[in-house]
């Protein structure tokens, strides 16, 4: 693997893999001393032209533990705001000499434009989530997430609900619970879904009541404030009373079904603030293993053959 | 017959009238002073296995000039359309400031005056392309304007169109339009189907294109006047203006090379190389397109030749300007692409635009004595590689590059000098 850029360029092997030393790395964060020297020497530059708090977070202190040097470009105080383009910033960060470009961008697409534009050095690129394209490290811990508690993916049926249409969080999500063999269930109001499904591995309903008690996980997508205001949804109100998991709708799962939400989270709109804390949900597990997960990527991409995992 | 300066020998000479093997002889004035065997002239051309046709008309190039000089200028873009074998070509009037009052009229026909083709301005048909009130047409028809379009955008308001329309029919000219319903059609980056869905970028639906063909067609039945649709793109487009003009309403319509060419899976790279307004669409709608040419219901192909400098399509996808270059590739991928005979091919590249610009008096016409000597050498049978490297335009968002194409100009002659001579141009 060169580059992480979409769970679509992945199969199950590197999948598979991506677990296991995301086990490996969950045991190095329980240490007193979470921290190994694997990439030391290395540097990973945070490229991130959208707001982000957790996924910036995560991915620095994942470089960190593994002895990374980060370097944090701000867009808000950099040359961006002086009228420098894209590929001027890239090929700037490029002459530096790092080793690996963590990159989230409004735009779908940057990340590969961006392996394009440093295909010829042996800088590696990771999406950190572009438009409404992809956010394949998301897709990879929440899959974690999900086998720590239901064992494997294999057979589950998995209901995605909300706004998939602008969601890089559901395109990346489809194709890894399927390709690990899952079933998923698309549930949204028309207009928050995609003009077009062809060649996408999944079911739909417009009805959440109807499919809670089916399934072995629900996965709550953010609700934005501005498609109510592009007439996505009449109001956040009717959208809640139709599509959010309130505490009576949460009664209706299985036992030991899971709900999932890559945050930030709406309390009281697509999620129920006592639901969020409620037993079922891992909404935090996938915070702490969100570290672990970009860890096993980054010493995928950058670690050389046969490197130590846990060498302390 | 007049005293030939130059003759094009040992060709066949393929106009609307049909194809016979001639050398054409032309005199002092640039005019055509004899057509047939054996014709001698104080200077030589060859065109042995060659066609030497009209020159090309398109009905649809940006030359950027005034505004943009650092993408395309009057000079290097007519240079690109006479190695394409172009001798006239309309300018669209989104430059800046928009070609929509007699002064920019008359800077456009001063720097085309100079260049390597015809280059005849389109107006404005509403003041700035604003869409909020006419331009003054009258004043620009005067100066021989002849087709009227705010292409980049469409008029969206219908009354505001409609009366476009009935003005329209006391000055004989034609208004183009660029159909894309903006409510439908905005924050879009590329058709909306399967491959936006997929990838995450806003969707243009066809509908946005339809909508305003269908309001257009209405409007044109309502005015009597005469309205030529630009680059159709969509099946349903190109149905209803077959389904207008067997009702006998005097539409005309064109189409890109690249609309016959290119799908919308082309982006699946994200490469703003192929963004284009409209966007390139479903594998159905390219059939579509071909279908349109091959019967008859597109009259032209047209290049909406939309030359960017480089660093503004090195940008994320949804923020780079759509467009690509096409004045020197549109003749290659007419005969390469579409399977149809080349007097088709030349039907949609030479008389019927010229027809449709109003231009037909000076070019398309058969090649005669008496008229000028705006001729096209081809040789049908050339392959070549498309190298963006090579091209005269001054950008090179040339979504072509490396493909194949057999057919190409070989010289271009602009009223009887040889602008283009074995693929070089002269100046």
């Amino acid at each position: 693997m060169r580059h992480l850029l979409s769970i679509a360029d992945l199969d199950v092997d590197v999948i598979e893999q991506v677990m296991t030393l995301t086990d490996s790395f969950v045991e190095v964060g329980e240490r007193r001393i979470p921290k190994v020297p694997t990439l030391r020497g290395r540097t990973v530059v945070s490229l991130f032209y959208e707001e982000s708090t957790r996924t910036r977070l995560s991915f620095e202190t994942a470089a960190k533990r593994l002895s990374a040097d980060v370097m944090t470009f701000s867009v808000g105080s950099s040359s961006v705001k002086k009228g420098e383009s894209l590929r001027d910033t890239v090929q700037t960060i490029e002459a530096m000499g790092v080793d690996a470009i963590v990159v989230r961008h409004g735009s779908a697409g940057v990340p590969r434009q961006v392996a394009n534009w440093v295909e010829a050095g042996g800088v590696r690129v990771i999406n950190a989530g572009d438009g409404a394209h992809e956010h394949p490290t998301q897709a990879l811990l929440d899959c974690y997430t999900l086998r720590e508690r239901l064992g494997s993916l294999r057979g589950m049926r998995i209901a995605i609900v909300g706004d998939v249409k602008h969601s890089r969080v559901a395109r990346s999500n489809i194709a890894a619970f399927t390709v690990l063999g899952a079933h998923v269930t698309l549930v949204a109001p028309p207009t928050l879904l995609p003009e077009s499904l062809v060649g996408w591995p999944v079911e739909v309903s417009h009805d959440l009541d109807a499919e809670l008690p089916k399934v072995d996980a629900v996965y709550l997508l953010r609700m934005q404030q501005e498609r109510q205001t592009e007439a996505l949804v009449p109001s956040l109100r009717e959208y809640t009373a139709c599509y959010g998991l309130t505490a009576r709708r949460a009664e209706l799962m299985a036992d030991g079904a899971v709900i999932l939400h890559p945050g930030p989270m709406n309390r009281g709109v697509e999620i129920a603030a006592e639901v969020a804390e409620c037993p079922s949900s891992v909404i935090t597990r996938q915070v702490a293993n969100g570290v672990a997960v970009r860890m096993a990527v980054l010493f995928l991409l950058l670690a050389a053959e046969g490197g130590d995992v846990a060498d302390e | 017959m007049g005293k030939a300066v130059l003759v094009i020998k040992g060709g066949e000479v393929l106009d609307e009238t049909g194809r016979r093997r001639a050398d054409v002889a032309i005199g002092a004035e640039g005019d055509v002073v004899g057509v047939g065997a054996d014709l001698d002239g104080n200077r030589v051309i060859d065109a042995g296995g060659c066609l030497v046709t009209p020159g090309l008309v398109d009905l649809h190039t940006h030359l950027r000039q005034p505004g943009r000089e650092e993408a395309e200028t009057v000079e290097s873009g007519s240079r690109a359309a006479a190695l394409g074998g172009y001798t006239a070509v309309v300018a669209m009037p989104n430059t800046e400031p928009a070609i929509d009052c007699a002064s920019v009229v008359r800077e456009v026909i001063e720097l085309g005056a100079k260049a390597l083709c015809d280059v005849t301005p389109a107006g404005a048909i509403t003041r700035g392309r604003a869409g909020v009130e006419l331009a003054p047409m009258a004043e620009m028809a005067a100066l021989g304007v002849h087709l009227f379009t705010d292409d980049g955008a469409g008029v969206q308001d219908a009354r505001l169109m409609r009366r476009a329309m009935e003005y329209a029919t006391s000055l004989g000219v034609t208004l183009g339009q660029h159909c894309e319903d903006e409510s439908l059609a905005a924050g879009g980056h590329m058709h909306e189907g399967e491959w936006s869905s997929r990838l995450g970028i806003p969707g243009i639906p066809a509908l946005a294109e339809e909508l305003m063909v269908w309001r257009d067609i209405a409007l044109s039945r309502l005015t009597g006047a005469p309205v030529h649709f630009l680059h159709l793109s969509t099946a349903g487009s190109i149905e209803l203006v077959r389904a207008a003009k067997a009702e006998g309403l005097a539409v005309t319509a064109e189409a890109t090379p690249h609309h016959f060419t290119l799908t919308h899976a082309e982006v699946v790279g994200y490469d703003p190389l192929f963004k284009v307004n409209p966007p390139l669409r479903s594998v159905e709608d390219v059939v579509a397109v071909k279908a349109g040419l091959a019967d008859g219901t597109i009259d032209a192909i047209a290049t909406d030749h939309a030359p960017h400098a480089q660093e503004t399509k090195e940008a994320p996808f949804d923020e780079a300007p759509p467009g690509m270059v096409g004045l020197e590739t549109a003749l290659a991928l007419a005969t390469t692409e579409l399977g149809l005979p080349v007097e088709a091919v030349l039907t949609l590249l030479s008389w019927r635009p010229a027809r449709i610009a109003g231009l037909a008096a000076e070019h398309g016409g058969p090649v005669a004595v008496g008229r000028p000597a705006n001729l096209c050498v081809i040789d049908p049978t050339a392959t070549w590689v498309v190298d963006p490297a090579t091209s005269a335009s001054r950008s090179r968002n040339n979504p072509f590059a490396g493909r194949t194409l057999t057919g190409r100009v070989r010289h271009t002659m602009l009223r009887g000098e040889p602008v283009v001579l074995d693929g070089e141009a002269q100046r």
